[in-house]
């Protein structure tokens, strides 16, 4: 019972990618996304920048965890922590840029604010359960222009709508739920004034929002997450 | 546009003929366990004997009501003009529809759908409007944060979900032309069943 800060943060960041790296149907599914023979290595560099794998995964979770619920759960949260983190980076990294002023700089210091306490509160969420919260990704973000930057935080916010509707049904602690669909709807909130601003439709889907899965969401993010990455640093 | 996807399509071609709803369910987790794995729903059949008593039925008669309130909320709209006219026709629909497949649900569980109440609501032009708008857009994320959690069956959790995050995109997009933060606060309160029958009360007659 053991626990080595220095590699058990690196390990627990596989959990994101868990589904995808070791599911077949996520892995078929994923392939196809992503096409051809390349897909196999993309996998694997994406798997490689997030780190871990399977082995390492499952003795940190149960050295750590004891019920196969509190194993789900946090999985499902060690992703929502990833897609949070890349958000929360985005909107840092935007806020600096200087690219905006007046209304939409407000709108996206009140999103930046929201991101980052969504990283807070799964992060806390994920040591209540007894995991080691994933590390945050080293990002990279085109941030050419105001219109590129906007178009792009509509695509997080949508996706990230999605990613937490997928993985609703999933989750086995009625606590862990109510606090992801309170995030949730703030996601679809975003999605929506985004989208508003870019000239899309509030409601893209129609009456029904579609849940997207892991596998889905993962290849839309990695193009945004750079080769390495670096632990927390408190 | 079609009903909501069901997380299990299998479930779809599960007949109920005669059968109580606890049969009912159980022959569901059984279809989703080919889903699934067998592991994963067998906590689930235990849960669904011991509570015949329509948990789920009535979480979405609840949502039926509000449901049928927002749309005929946007039904009724009239002298809107650009944006909010545009909008009011589209969230309409879009509540119509959520009406619709929340009976197909019902009906699918063996329950009976509520009836349609009579609403009415206070006139005074689009800004009033807007604004209750915003007050009922907000109400009804809050419902379904709030009811979420206690639904048992995962295809109806998915269904609400679905649902709910419209409901969110609404309310954000209503509140942009009422030049009010689209999102006020970083996780949505989740709204107790009391509490959302205060806030629309005044608006169903009967």
């Amino acid at each position: 019972m053991q626990d080595n800060r220095g590699t058990s943060a690196r390990e627990r960041q596989a959990s994101a990618l868990d589904e995808l790296a070791h599911d077949t149907a996520s892995r078929q599914r994923f392939l196809k996304v992503m096409g051809g023979a390349g897909a196999a290595g993309a996998l694997g560099t994406l798997l490689a920048a997030c780190g871990g794998t399977r082995s390492t995964q499952a003795g940190t979770t149960q050295a750590t965890t004891s019920s196969p619920s509190a194993r789900s759960d946090l999985k499902i949260l060690q992703y929502a922590l990833t897609l949070e983190h890349v958000e929360a980076d985005f909107y840092s990294k935007v806020l600096g840029s200087g690219l905006f002023k007046g209304k939409a700089l407000d709108l996206l210091k009140t999103i930046n604010q929201h991101e980052h306490d969504h990283v807070q509160t799964v992060t806390a969420t994920i040591k209540k359960l007894g995991g080691a919260p994933a590390a945050k990704p080293n990002t990279r973000f085109p941030l050419t222009d105001a219109r590129t930057v906007l178009n792009l935080a509509s695509v997080f916010e949508n996706l990230g709508a999605a990613a937490y509707l997928g993985q609703a049904p999933k989750i086995k602690s009625p606590e862990v739920l109510a606090a992801a669909l309170s995030i949730h709807t703030v996601e679809a909130r975003h999605a929506a004034a985004l989208n508003t601003m870019v000239h899309k439709p509030v409601t893209p889907e129609g009456a029904f929002a579609k849940p997207a899965s892991m596998a889905d969401v993962l290849p839309k993010v990695k193009p945004f997450i750079a080769g390495t990455t670096v632990p927390r640093g408190d | 546009m079609s009903e909501p996807e069901l997380a299990a399509p299998e479930l779809a071609s599960v007949e109920v003929h005669g059968v109580t709803r606890g049969a009912f369910i159980v022959r569901g987790v059984l279809a989703a366990s080919a889903v699934y794995g067998v592991g994963t729903v067998a906590p689930f059949v235990g849960e669904a004997l011991a509570r015949d008593g329509g948990a789920d039925v009535d979480i979405l008669n609840f949502a039926l009501t509000l449901e049928y309130l927002e749309a005929d909320f946007y039904q009724r709209a009239s002298g809107l003009s650009g944006e909010a006219a545009s909008l009011a026709k589209r969230f309409g629909d879009e509540e119509a529809q959520h009406a619709d497949a929340l009976r197909a649900t019902i009906g699918k569980l063996g329950g009976t759908p509520v009836r349609k109440p009579t609403f009415s609501f206070p006139g005074g032009g689009q800004r009033a409007f807007l604004k209750l708008a915003q007050t009922l857009e907000d109400t009804g994320v809050g419902a379904y944060n709030g009811a979420a959690p206690k639904i048992r069956s995962k295809e109806v959790l998915a269904a609400a979900g679905g649902i709910v995050q419209v409901e969110g995109r609404h309310a954000a997009a209503i509140r942009l032309l009422n030049g009010a933060p689209p999102a006020p606060l970083a996780f949505d309160k989740a709204l107790d069943r009391a509490t959302v029958l205060g806030a629309v009360k005044p608006f169903i007659k009967s």
